[in-house]
């Protein structure tokens, strides 16, 4: 409000003029160069993926066996991998199944765990320590092997990889969304609001929630990429993408054979991998800046 | 006491806190009445049960370990106490408001003052979000801040003009009943008399029967017009303004007076009441004032005194008068 001069508020007088909340954090974000840089990033990748029939200067799975292994070129701008088949077209192809497992699988993680955690971090008591003791549960098991076992059980395929690595991430956001909610839950507004009429629903996602988002968006924006390389690996044993469809973990894979004589295959697909997860760290650290009013201006 | 536009009743309210170190009794047997358009202290030392007592009213108290064991509230003729949740919730913030002691703690920093009290009309009210956002600037205007301060978040506002929020927030619905649980407690001296200038102001033109509670006797004078003496969970003392600050009868009412500093007077040592508060899982068997009291006898120790009525509207917890 520092900018607004005496004449502008003394005009604002008669209808006061609701500045959006969404319109200020979306202000605040944009003054941030770095979180721009992400959010431009993000766009990127989510533009190919979505255009990548139109980019791809090759079919992303036709091989050509005279030309395997070739060294970057004007033709085959990342070069060929060990089938013949042109990098770049994979690399955008890739996009599409690396960025959707991304955000989609840390979306089901962190609407799931969020869920579970905020119920348990408000009520206490003896539902907080079921809940709690299942993500104990959950989380004794390496995440692989909960993956291995949630794909194996349902199928493998994209969708189902999808939900075996949201399930197997839950329990950290879970845990996260408890301790942030319970040290929001005793402070005084939330009672203030109790003795306005207010119900726990309202209270939950009105007071709480917006209050404890901070650690939840930063592990969002961590955990994008650690679901990409989970991804990766489940499409290594055999559990994820079939073979012919192009995805950024499995490259890598199949590339590790060839990395001696031909760095270029492992080294493109990991650049974009890198790619997508600084995009989503800083747009993460940008996002989380804005949410938080103190930092204004 | 005067039965017509009886607003609020509590009969022999009772209410415990089950720790693992025993029963806390809080608030212990409690009678109290007051009619509308009435301004009640409750006044004590911290630890009485005043914050217990004002809770319970609300059904705010956290359950466990809080207990009410018995009693009833009526409220506009209706017992609270057997109220559904739901039922409960549209009373908080329509028919009785509260405010809190702190108001630094009490707004919701990621919210903007204007939308939180447009939030509290909402609740009561079926109404646009534009309207009750409106009506919210209205309602910072009527304590002193202008409307278009409305989208400042809490940070962006001193500790007065945050309490003064605090203050629209519970008047935003027009209730009936307004508990005040120390609210310029945390203030410096000069907002307390600002503050304290407009709640009253208010509270006349709203027509709101306010509780007040407080420890600061000066502020029981300057705002209300009956005055309740809490000691241990008990009202030990309760008149109007007059029968308290003129003619104090109980031991402790008479030593919290003797706590206040008087300026005319040469001798600058205050006479504090000797001793602490009884620890209250083990509470004393007669008089609860009896381990500190400068009168006591022996009667106090085995047998608690009953309320009397010396003169008319004021009673008294005390063996001796």
């Amino acid at each position: 409000m520092s900018n607004v001069t005496l004449q502008e508020s003394s005009e604002l007088v008669p209808t006061y003029k609701k500045k959006s909340q969404k319109a200020e954090v979306w202000r605040r974000f944009c003054r941030n160069k770095k979180a721009v840089v992400g959010l431009i990033m993000l766009c990127v990748l989510i533009f190919a993926a979505i255009f990548a029939q139109y980019i791809a200067p090759y079919d992303p799975i036709e091989q050509n066996l005279k030309n395997r292994l070739q060294k970057p070129s004007v033709e085959h701008i990342f070069g060929t991998d060990e089938l013949g088949r042109d990098i770049l077209s994979r690399v955008i192809y890739g996009s599409r199944i690396s960025v959707s497992v991304g955000l989609i699988a840390v979306g089901i993680a962190c609407l799931l765990g969020g869920f579970l955690g905020a119920i348990a971090g408000y009520y206490g008591g003896s539902l907080d320590n079921v809940i709690m003791r299942f993500m104990d549960i959950a989380m004794a098991i390496p995440s692989i092997l909960l993956n291995i076992a949630i794909v194996s059980a349902l199928g493998s395929g994209l969708q189902n990889m999808m939900i075996a690595i949201g399930i197997s991430t839950m329990p950290r956001y879970c845990r996260i969304m408890r301790s942030s909610i319970m040290s929001v839950r005793d402070q005084e507004f939330v009672e203030a609001s109790k003795a306005a009429g207010a119900s726990d629903f309202f209270i939950i996602t009105q007071h709480i929630i917006p209050n404890s988002m901070a650690p939840m968006i930063v592990q969002i924006s961590m955990s994008v990429g650690t679901a990409i390389l989970s991804c990766a690996s489940l499409s290594f044993i055999g559990l994820g993408i079939e073979p012919p469809t192009p995805e950024w973990g499995a490259m890598l894979s199949t590339g590790r054979d060839f990395i001696r004589n031909s760095p270029h295959i492992t080294t493109f697909p990991g650049a974009a991998i890198m790619f997508a997860i600084y995009a989503m760290n800083l747009i993460g650290d940008g996002l989380r800046d804005a949410l938080d009013p103190k930092l204004k201006d | 006491m005067e039965q017509k536009n009886l607003l609020l009743k509590i009969k022999d309210l009772t209410i415990n806190y089950n720790t693992y170190d025993g029963i806390v009794k809080a608030v212990e047997g409690l009678n109290l009445s007051m009619s509308n358009g009435q301004t009640l202290g409750l006044v004590g030392e911290t630890g009485a049960g005043k914050t217990t007592t004002v809770k319970g009213i609300m059904r705010l108290l956290p359950d466990p370990p809080a207990k009410i064991v018995r009693g009833e509230i009526y409220f506009d003729g209706e017992n609270l106490l057997k109220k559904s949740k739901k039922e409960m919730r549209s009373i908080r913030g329509k028919q009785i408001s509260m405010i809190f002691q702190d108001p630094m703690t009490s707004l919701n920093p990621v919210m903007t003052v204007g939308d939180q009290i447009a939030e509290t009309i909402r609740l009561h009210n079926d109404i646009s979000k534009k309207q009750s956002f409106e009506e919210a600037c209205t309602m910072l205007e009527q304590v002193g801040i202008k409307g278009e301060r409305a989208g400042d978040y809490p940070h962006q506002l001193s500790g007065g003009m945050k309490q003064r929020v605090v203050i629209a927030m519970a008047l935003a619905c027009n209730p009936k009943l307004l508990i005040a649980d120390e609210p310029t407690t945390a203030l410096d001296v000069t907002i307390q008399a600002q503050v304290l200038e407009m709640m009253k102001k208010l509270i006349a033109q709203y027509n709101t029967s306010v509780i007040m509670i407080t420890h600061d006797l000066g502020i029981v004078a300057e705002t209300c017009d009956y005055i309740a003496i809490m000691y241990a969970g008990e009202i030990v003392e309760y008149g109007t303004k007059q029968h308290i600050f003129l003619n104090a009868k109980h031991p402790y009412t008479k030593g919290l007076f003797a706590c206040i500093p008087d300026i005319t007077a040469e001798d600058n040592k205050l006479t504090p009441i000797e001793g602490l508060m009884p620890d209250p899982t083990n509470l004393p068997k007669g008089c609860k004032f009896y381990p500190r009291c400068p009168m006591a006898g022996k009667e106090c120790e085995n047998e608690n005194p009953a309320n009397k009525e010396i003169e008319n509207g004021h009673f008294v917890k005390c063996h001796f008068v």
